[in-house]
């Protein structure tokens, strides 16, 4: 219970001082937003209206709590580019609406694939102890990390979609209306962000099955009559697994970065998109809650890993 | 006198047959010869146009085939790679030598700062670096300059948390202390008499950081924020060749490849002496 409490104070403490990175970051130092805006011919007078209206006058720490109080209680602020009618700028949270769906649904469908492929793969990779399959892994393995992932969302749209035709290029479907053609469609991008760290995962987990079928507790259990199976899977495996999990949460990461990039092979409606568009449109406001939102996501994933690597583990609450 | 010489078998060291070390030398070396002869010269030039020479396949004349306005694909990889690799390297130079100077510092001295810098470090770590990096950009503008400074920056905790961990392995050493005793300046400590032991580990995290530069590079050109058109990069490239995969699937295809040669030959190279790092010295 001490430990949950602590754990949360950090994440707070963690998620404030993103929160303040972005703000110095697109608040502060790219300086007054108001030319951008309205182009180089507005007159002194619309240029000092709209500032007051932002509330650029104000000084920083007054710019800092408003912004935030404004976020928590849900108004993310506008866009500079993206306008909703004739003298209204689009709201931040109406453009992120349904696109933040899209980006987790594809995170999470690429951990699935990991974890469904790589584990058996690994397990089978361990007990196998054969050069060949040694040989062969370690190159795939190699080659899959000189893969970039857009090039792999290329070759998977090529193959997939063009030569097998298991599915037409571009032809996404929104998950409101059709949730099971969505995620059909969705399988294809995730598989291309799964695919470098299939090898890496199984790689570690044989690594680390390797390690724990050297230990004393496998010759306890073997000579206490454990069937193979049940020395495997009851021990070994359980223990190996351990630091597989951590491997997974460090790689989270990399996963939503890869999400991003993917999405614009695919033409996914992610917050990847946005946020690349965003970024070359320069809207601030955009890209800074794009940033607070992905951060945080793999901010609080990090945190639930570690609560869930000691519900796997009781030993290291002990300790 | 012939009878007190020794016959010489022919002796092929065992470095010389490690599959990863002649693979790996054998990619790279081809890929640095073709961005080399790329830069004075290319079979076809890189940006003339020709409606008649559209999306021909791959053949002879044309090794990779010709893209959408009739240009030979063999050459803009030649250009593109050369930009691709000039652009890494550069970013290793920044962040490297960066990453040396804060990573001495902090781990000699130890301290606040040296607290203050790695919590820095361990949070900028966590985050994905191609977000932090899009960051930089979307604050700088994009360019070329711009992203070997952004790329240079985010590639730094990396290189600085493994130079701080050596020298604090080294500060305590024996001979470390007799130096200081003797009035040795703290910079001749610093990059005369540790500097030199870290570079063995330094230089694997070097190659390491040369390929997630070329990865990096070509992800965010792809993404259309990191070298713009009409410059060619193999990033940018791919992103171009994306819209004629139905037409010219070559086009992807051989762009990408370029880049998985030039990264896989790399790290199979990086891979290859580091298995043999230990036999060489051996041997000698």
């Amino acid at each position: 219970m001490r430990y949950l409490v602590k754990k949360l104070f950090t994440l707070i403490m963690t998620l404030f001082v993103v929160s303040v990175a972005a703000f110095l970051a697109f608040q502060i130092i790219p300086g007054d937003v108001v030319d951008s805006i309205l182009g180089t011919e507005a007159t002194p007078e619309r240029e000092e209206q709209l500032r007051e209206e932002l509330g650029l006058n104000d000084p920083p720490t007054v710019r800092y709590v408003n912004w935030m109080t404004d976020v928590l209680h849900g108004d993310l602020g506008k866009s500079y580019r993206y306008s909703k009618s004739m003298n209204e700028m689009m709201p931040v949270a109406e453009l992120i609406g349904d696109k933040l769906p899209v980006t987790l649904w594809l995170s999470f469908l690429s951990i699935l694939i990991i974890v469904v492929i790589s584990i058996p793969l690994g397990v089978f990779w361990a007990k196998s102890r054969s050069h060949v399959l040694d040989a062969v892994m370690s190159v795939l393995t190699q080659f899959s990390m000189a893969v970039p992932s857009f090039f792999l969302g290329i070759l998977v749209t090529y193959f997939f979609g063009m030569v097998l035709r298991w599915f037409i290029p571009g032809s996404y479907v929104s998950y409101e209306k059709d949730f099971a053609g969505f995620i059909g469609y969705l399988i294809f991008p995730a598989i291309s962000v799964a695919i470098p760290k299939i090898a890496m995962t199984a790689r570690f987990l044989r690594n680390s099955m390797l390690t724990e079928m050297s230990a004393d507790y496998v010759l306890t259990a073997r000579s206490k009559g454990c069937t193979e199976r049940r020395v495997m899977y009851g021990h070994v495996l359980r223990n190996a697994l351990m630091p597989v999990v951590t491997f997974l949460g460090m790689i989270i990461a990399e996963i939503v970065a890869g999400s991003i990039v993917v999405e614009q092979v695919f033409a996914l409606p992610g917050v990847g998109r946005l946020l690349i568009s965003s970024i070359s449109t320069r809207d601030f406001p955009v890209v800074e809650i794009l940033v607070l939102y992905i951060t945080s996501v793999v901010i609080v994933v990090y945190v639930l890993v570690d609560l869930l690597y000691r519900l796997i583990d009781p030993r290291i609450s002990h300790k | 006198m012939t009878g007190m010489k020794k016959e010489r078998k022919p002796h092929i060291p065992r470095v010389l047959r490690d599959p990863y070390l002649l693979a790996g030398a054998f990619m790279t070396l081809t890929a640095l010869l073709a961005v080399l002869v790329g830069l004075f010269w290319t079979p076809y030039s890189t940006t003339a146009m020709d409606a008649a020479e559209r999306f021909h396949a791959p053949s002879w004349r044309h090794l990779f085939g010709t893209d959408n306005f009739g240009r030979d694909i063999f050459s803009r990889v030649m250009k593109g790679a050369g930009t691709t690799i000039f652009i890494s390297s550069l970013v290793v130079l920044f962040s490297a030598s960066l990453g040396i100077v804060t990573g001495a510092v902090t781990g000699y001295f130890g301290g606040v700062v040296d607290e203050i810098v790695m919590r820095f470090i361990d949070a900028v770590n966590g985050f994905p670096s191609i977000l932090l990096a899009l960051v930089m950009i979307s604050i700088l503008n994009s360019g070329r300059h711009n992203l070997i400074l952004a790329l240079g920056i985010v590639f730094t905790p990396s290189f600085a948390r493994i130079v701080r961990s050596e020298f604090i392995r080294f500060r305590d050493a024996d001979y470390i202390s007799r130096a200081r005793l003797m009035g040795v300046g703290k910079l001749r400590i610093l990059f005369v008499h540790i500097l030199p032991n870290v570079f063995s580990t330094f230089w694997v995290s070097v190659m390491i950081g040369f390929n997630n530069g070329i990865l990096a590079e070509s992800g965010m050109s792809f993404l259309g924020i990191g070298v713009k058109p009409p410059d060619a990069s193999l990033g940018n490239m791919l992103s171009d060749a994306q819209g004629y995969l139905m037409k010219a699937p070559w086009y992807a295809l051989f762009t990408g490849l370029s880049i998985v040669w030039i990264v896989l030959g790399f790290s199979l190279l990086s891979e290859g002496i580091r298995r043999n790092a230990g036999e060489v010295s051996d041997e000698r």
